[in-house]
């Protein structure tokens, strides 16, 4: 397998990994969000409450169709593209996968049957326990794959066997916990919240563009509202911290990020845009504060900060790449956070519910969640280059024993299939999110079965069921 | 044949369960999926279609389990396996992604339906196919150097192969059938009644082809099935598949609802046992065995921990799942 294959198989792997986070990134914060307007109906009584849980069930739904499709064709990834990493890793990441087949998938799909469709077998307070496990489910396979990903970036616990396998040294416990695993799970799942609460917020504004008064549409807003403004500050506190962790175990990472070519023994600067160039090795057009870069990442202006100019080649990981997609995530990082801040202001001036602009910025904002998460994870991936476990096994010796042919013949069979089933499944949900959420309090009171096939048709949509 | 208790067939057997609970679960839905132009548009369909809602991601993680299984326990194995079959492989992903995604997307969009419901049909077809051709391709044997895959990109495609694919199409085809016979009443449980009576037929000389052209492939399958004194345990496997047969005749004959489909998982059981009977303790027969491809003893004992904490519970609550929404499925009335 010559050079061009190896570059198809990344490619067919960024492509279909890129893809199908975006459904997880959503439906870990959906299902959770579910789990909490069923827990408040359960506890209050409220039609509102059900009617919303109907509402992002539908979406629910049909999201998580298609993490579940596009997450399967993941599991085989490796053993079709990348079968020497598999051989050779798989002692190790193997484990960590099966464990989330064991622990997360089995527990959503297990449960998933019976809250989209058992309310009416089961009753309430049996089926938000299948709403709750659904949910647990989805945090717990992020926190597996996030496990077997860590380990890939700050490799430790293991020896190499004679076969050439990594395999456990001793205990399992530092490779779940790799060094850098703390850090990623928790920036990983803040991100699903902020994502899902974005796009909740997009929904929510859109509808209160068009009537201020839609219960429904109110409820949503000011709940995704308080998540934003929880979410957002956070997440730029976890990022920091993974940050410093990463400079920590993998600084080369770090120096693409920041874009520091040269070392700056007497503090960095803080290049905040540019265009690197790799061939002359340097970035252009630099707009850069002097040494906030050592005061960001070692908290002193004057702290030395080494260089790729201290790093051989082949150590090297694509810059322009990280450079520019650390940026687009850290940029809408900050946007979020005005989001957040004016969301603040206007609940404080008592003017949450007529505040069109927010309405505005909101819908703008609603997608945004999805390109920081990709972009993040293009920057740690692309990154940790050119290594598949960093510092340890290279990916160009880790791919399968392939023909070019025959990787460009299913990448394109990847691309094609994937913009059509999940094109139109962004346009179904996009249907769905414009449906307008009921108006009033009352109907109904209880949460209505949706039904295995009749959930969207016209005539079924006002009817209300009695769930006990 | 001797089995060591030893972690790696320990192992082994999960992965076989797992494959065998992948292959009947999954397979009636798929099953399903192969038959769905010959049901009737509108309610016949909707009414299949409901009746594996709630069931289907529940069938297919178990495809999951077995491959994300096998490269934990077996790297090796996962790591020849799947470049060999690497076009069937994809294909089978493809045609799960389209019937996967049609189970949401019929119902989105009415106008659009009868496309998603060719799609359902057709990734069915093509991921049913696919995996009956990886059986045949597994079977025949993959050409392994030095730890990998050293065939070309087509070695898998071999008439038999193409026979392993058709017969798991019709043998999914059956299971769905005998799935339906349990689900529907009135005209469309006849319908399913007499298709499973044909697929049976069918089922019944497709698993005879295989049966009997596997030990054409290789002397040592030969060996496996008629020397003296293991052919005296080998024989029980056909004759009891003839007694299964029967009796699934009988019980579609007598009108039972849901007999013909146990006695389907049966047949498919022994189908099972006997590809055991030729494979055993080989994953790459004659080339490699479960303990050539064995992830080192800390790996599966770490594995094994949970899962035998685990799998009890993944089999009870996806059993409470079935038992949720037994009987009948309704084609109306969802409110």
């Amino acid at each position: 397998m010559g050079d061009e294959a190896l570059l198809l198989a990344r490619a067919q792997f960024a492509f279909t990994v890129s893809f199908h986070f975006i459904f997880p990134a959503f439906s870990i914060g959906t299902a959770s969000f579910l789990m909490v307007l069923e827990a408040l109906w359960l506890k209050t009584g409220r039609g509102v409450y059900a009617n919303l849980y109907r509402y992002w069930l539908k979406i629910f739904a049909v999201a998580f169709g298609m993490g579940v499709v596009s997450g399967l064709v993941m599991a085989y990834q490796f053993g079709t593209n990348w079968s020497v990493f598999s051989d050779k890793a798989g002692p190790i990441v193997g484990p960590l996968m099966a464990y989330e087949v064991m622990t997360a998938f089995f527990l959503e799909a297990g449960f998933l049957g019976v809250m989209l469709f058992g309310i009416n077998q089961v009753g309430p307070k049996l089926h938000f326990f299948a709403t709750v496990m659904v949910a647990l489910g989805t945090l717990i396979s992020a926190t597996w794959i996030v496990s077997t990903n860590s380990w890939m970036q700050t490799p430790v616990g293991f020896a190499i066997s004679d076969k050439g396998q990594f395999v456990p040294a001793g205990s399992w416990w530092p490779i779940v916990f790799s060094p850098s695993f703390p850090y990623r799970v928790v920036h990983v799942v803040i991100a699903a919240y902020l994502t899902t609460s974005l796009v909740v917020a997009g929904v929510g504004g859109w509808h209160l563009l068009r009537d201020r008064t839609n219960l429904g549409a109110r409820k949503m807003f000011s709940m995704a509202m308080w998540m934003v403004a929880i979410a957002a500050p956070a997440q730029i506190l976890a990022g920091d911290a993974h940050g410093l962790n990463t400079l920590e175990h993998q600084p080369v990472k770090i120096m693409a990020m920041e874009g520091h070519y040269e070392s700056h023994p007497h503090g960095a600067p803080l290049i905040l845009f540019g265009i690197p160039n790799p061939a002359a090795k340097r970035i252009d057009y630099a707009i850069q504060i002097p040494k906030m870069s050592s005061l960001i990442l070692k908290h002193d202006p004057n702290a030395p900060l080494g260089g790729l100019d201290s790093v051989p080649d082949d150590r090297i990981p694509p810059v322009p790449i990280v450079f520019f997609t650390f940026r687009i995530m850290v940029g809408l990082g900050f946007a979020m956070l005005g989001l957040a801040l004016f969301g603040i202001v206007m609940r404080v001036w008592h003017k949450l519910y007529d505040a069109p602009w927010l309405y505005r910025l909101a819908v703008l904002m609603g997608p945004t969640g999805f390109v920081a998460v990709i972009a993040g994870w293009v920057t740690t991936e692309v990154g940790r280059q050119p290594f598949t476990v960093y510092g340890f096994l290279r990916t160009a010796q880790s791919h399968s024993p392939l023909q070019t042919s025959a990787v460009a013949a299913s990448l394109a069979s990847f691309v094609i299939v994937y913009f059509i089933v999940f094109g139109a499944g962004t346009y179904y949900l996009l249907r769905l999110m414009a449906k307008p959420p009921a108006p009033h309090e009352t109907e109904p009171a209880a949460i209505p079965q949706r039904a295995a096939g009749i959930t969207p048709a016209p005539a079924f949509e006002g009817v209300s069921g009695d769930a006990h | 044949m001797l089995i060591n208790p030893d972690l790696a067939t320990v192992w082994a057997f999960i992965i076989a369960f797992a494959i065998f609970a992948y292959v009947v679960m999954d397979g009636f839905d798929l099953g399903i999926g192969i038959l769905f132009p010959t049901l009737k548009v509108g309610a016949e369909r909707d009414q299949a279609m409901n009746s594996i809602a709630p069931v289907w991601d529940g069938n297919e993680t178990w495809l999951v389990m077995g491959g994300g299984g096998l490269m934990a326990a077996f790297p090796l194995a996962y790591a020849v396996i799947l470049p060999a079959t690497y076009p069937l492989v994809i294909a089978m992903l493809l045609g799960l992604v389209f019937r996967g995604v049609a189970f949401e997307y019929r119902w989105r969009d009415p106008r659009h339906r009868p496309a998603w419901d060719l799609a359902f049909c057709i990734g069915s077809v093509v991921a049913t196919f696919a995996q009956g051709v990886m059986l045949g391709a597994v079977l025949q044997g993959i050409h392994v150097v030095d730890r990998a895959y050293a065939g070309g990109s087509f070695d898998w495609l071999t008439p038999f192969s193409l026979l392993t694919g058709v017969s798991l199409l019709i043998g999914y085809a059956m299971l769905g059938a005998s799935w339906l016979i349990g689900k529907t009443h009135g005209a469309a449980q006849d319908h399913a009644r007499r298709l499973a009576f044909a697929l049976g037929i069918l089922t019944i000389l497709a698993l005879s082809a295989v049966s009997l052209a596997t030990p054409f492939l290789a002397i040592d399958y030969w060996h496996r099935w008629f020397r003296m004194p293991g052919v005296l345990f080998t024989a029980q496997v056909p004759l009891m598949t003839a007694i299964a047969s029967f009796l699934f005749f009988w019980s579609l004959k007598r009108g039972r609802e849901r007999l013909p489909f146990l006695i389907a998982l049966v047949m498919f059981g022994l189908g099972f046992i006997g590809l055991g009977i030729s494979m055993f303790p080989y994953v790459v027969p004659r080339a490699l065995t479960i303990w050539d491809t064995a992830a080192p003893q800390s790996s599966q004992i770490f594995m094994l921990v949970g899962a035998v904490f685990v799998l009890p519970l993944i089999l009870t609550y996806t059993g409470w799942a079935y038992y949720v929404f037994r009987g009948k499925t309704v084609t109306e009335g969802y409110h």
